[in-house]
């Protein structure tokens, strides 16, 4: 196992453990974002170009844009709940 | 230190499910269960590796060469954009869940019927 | 489930679970050590075949595209199932003032830099023909219809990044990504017909298979790359534009 896979690894688990520790979803969406590119970084270490292409794609542009959007929602919806409640 | 790799898809799979069973949102829920996702495609691809093998691009280099076992890259790549989906499914959920029972902590979802 | 029982269950199955894993992992090879059969054999044979230099592709369009057949299907699914969940409901309705584009518009995203619209249209058609490029050299180098297709959903997103929503909508409107959608996991379905009707033999390729290295190798997987690409565009832009709408442009009936 060469350095680079050493390091790939390390940086895979260090980042994993990181997106479940953190408390907000918000600033989850962001780690996870972080921990897509560890994962790319390790595909490429292990000789698998394509998959690598894949990830990086999806962990930064496909599921953050739905988590985010989602999130938005939540709170919009929460935001107009206090409202009307206020107003009564 | 051959095992490094299986450990650590071990070590994600059991912290991902830590932070499912512990989560008090269930988007929160959701990304833990990427991170559950993600450990697998590490043991599909660690599985294929081969000591200095090439990648399965034979573009260049002479097909005797050494090469890593295409079979679960394949599995892995249509993996990781399926999962995407299924993962804005469950989010979908989450959303109208809100609607219906105004929080999203997972106590306190109750039967649809109440 | 409350937190405290869920608590309980994981302190008592999950040391078990991670003691069956280790144990499990601790049988397999060292890592390095490649004992498969199908592999060897993927690799000698797979160039002079099927004429195609990217084994990855090869694989998943034509030896063994019938998984790739159960994937597209799960895709779709899936995004059906997004579209149905976050359909809009009886007590829903399209925020009026939103169509206006007031300044006050939820859609318009004000704190866009002006570095950012700038750059955000050219973005936008440099990731489509990026994407294109890559669902179409699929065979060749490193690519094909999964990953291409994401990157082509990315160009009508840049132009929502700029701060423009209602344009990107303009881009990519509803009619036409749910019929991209349709015609990828269609035309894949095709693909296999073809198959069984000129090769009797579902999915098998049944175009002049061409010379390595060249666009037109390897012969019906080029074609089912741009099927793959166009569905996985479309599920991606349909997801995106219903977690969009529902977050931007929607809100309850009777609220201010």
């Amino acid at each position: 196992m060469t350095v680079v896979q050493w390091v790939a690894m390390i940086a895979v688990a260090l980042a994993g453990t990181a997106v479940v520790f953190v408390a907000d979803p918000l600033r989850q969406t962001l780690v996870l974002g972080i921990y897509g590119l560890s994962l790319t970084f390790m595909f490429f270490a292990l000789q698998a170009p394509d998959v690598a292409l894949s990830e990086i794609v999806v962990g930064s542009v496909g599921v953050p844009v739905i988590v985010l959007a989602a999130l938005r929602k939540i709170r919009s919806a929460d935001a107009r709940r206090e409202d009307r409640e206020e107003s009564e | 230190m051959g095992f490094l790799p299986y450990a650590i898809a071990a070590w994600l799979f059991v912290v991902g499910l830590w932070g499912i069973v512990v989560s008090r949102n269930l988007v929160r829920t959701v990304l833990c269960l990427t991170v559950v996702q993600s450990s697998t495609y590490l043991v599909l691809v660690g599985v294929g590796y081969r000591a200095g093998g090439k990648a399965p691009i034979v573009a260049d280099i002479p097909v005797v060469e050494r090469l890593v076992d295409p079979t679960v890259q394949v599995l892995v790549l249509t993996d990781i954009v399926i999962e995407a989906t299924v993962t804005a499914l469950l989010l979908a959920l989450v959303v109208q869940a809100h609607k219906r029972f105004g929080s999203i902590d997972p106590a306190d979802l109750r039967a649809i019927s109440d | 489930m409350t937190r405290r029982a869920r608590l309980m269950l994981f302190a008592f199955a999950g040391p078990g679970l991670a003691a069956v894993l280790v144990i499990g992992f601790a049988g397999l090879p060292s890592f390095g050590d490649y004992h498969g059969v199908y592999g060897h054999v993927v690799t000698g044979i797979e160039l002079a075949e099927r004429h195609a230099t990217d084994i990855v592709t090869a694989l998943n369009f034509d030896i063994r595209a019938f998984d790739t057949l159960g994937e597209e299907i799960i895709l779709f699914a899936s995004v059906t199932g997004v579209a149905l969940l976050l359909r809009p409901l009886r007590e829903e309705e399209e925020d009026e003032d939103s169509e206006d584009g007031g300044q006050e518009a939820p859609h318009v995203f004000g704190g866009a830099s002006d570095a950012l619209r700038t750059i955000s249209a050219p973005l936008a058609a440099f990731l489509v023909a990026l994407g294109a490029y890559v669902v179409v050299h699929g065979t060749i180098t490193p690519g094909g219809g999964f990953q291409g297709g994401v990157v082509l959903a990315a160009g009508p997103l840049a132009v929502f990044v700029g701060g423009r929503y209602l344009a990107s909508r303009r881009l990519a409107p509803d009619w036409a990504v749910e019929a991209m959608d349709a015609a990828g996991a269609a035309g894949y379905v095709l693909m296999g017909i073809g198959g069984l009707v000129f090769a009797s033999i579902f999915l098998k390729n049944f175009l002049p298979l061409g010379s390595p290295g060249h666009l037109l190798s390897g012969g019906f997987m080029p074609l089912n790359s741009i099927a793959v690409g166009l569905e996985v565009t479309g599920a991606f832009l349909l997801v995106w534009t219903e977690f969009l709408d529902q977050a931007l442009v929607m809100r309850e009936k009777g609220g201010s």
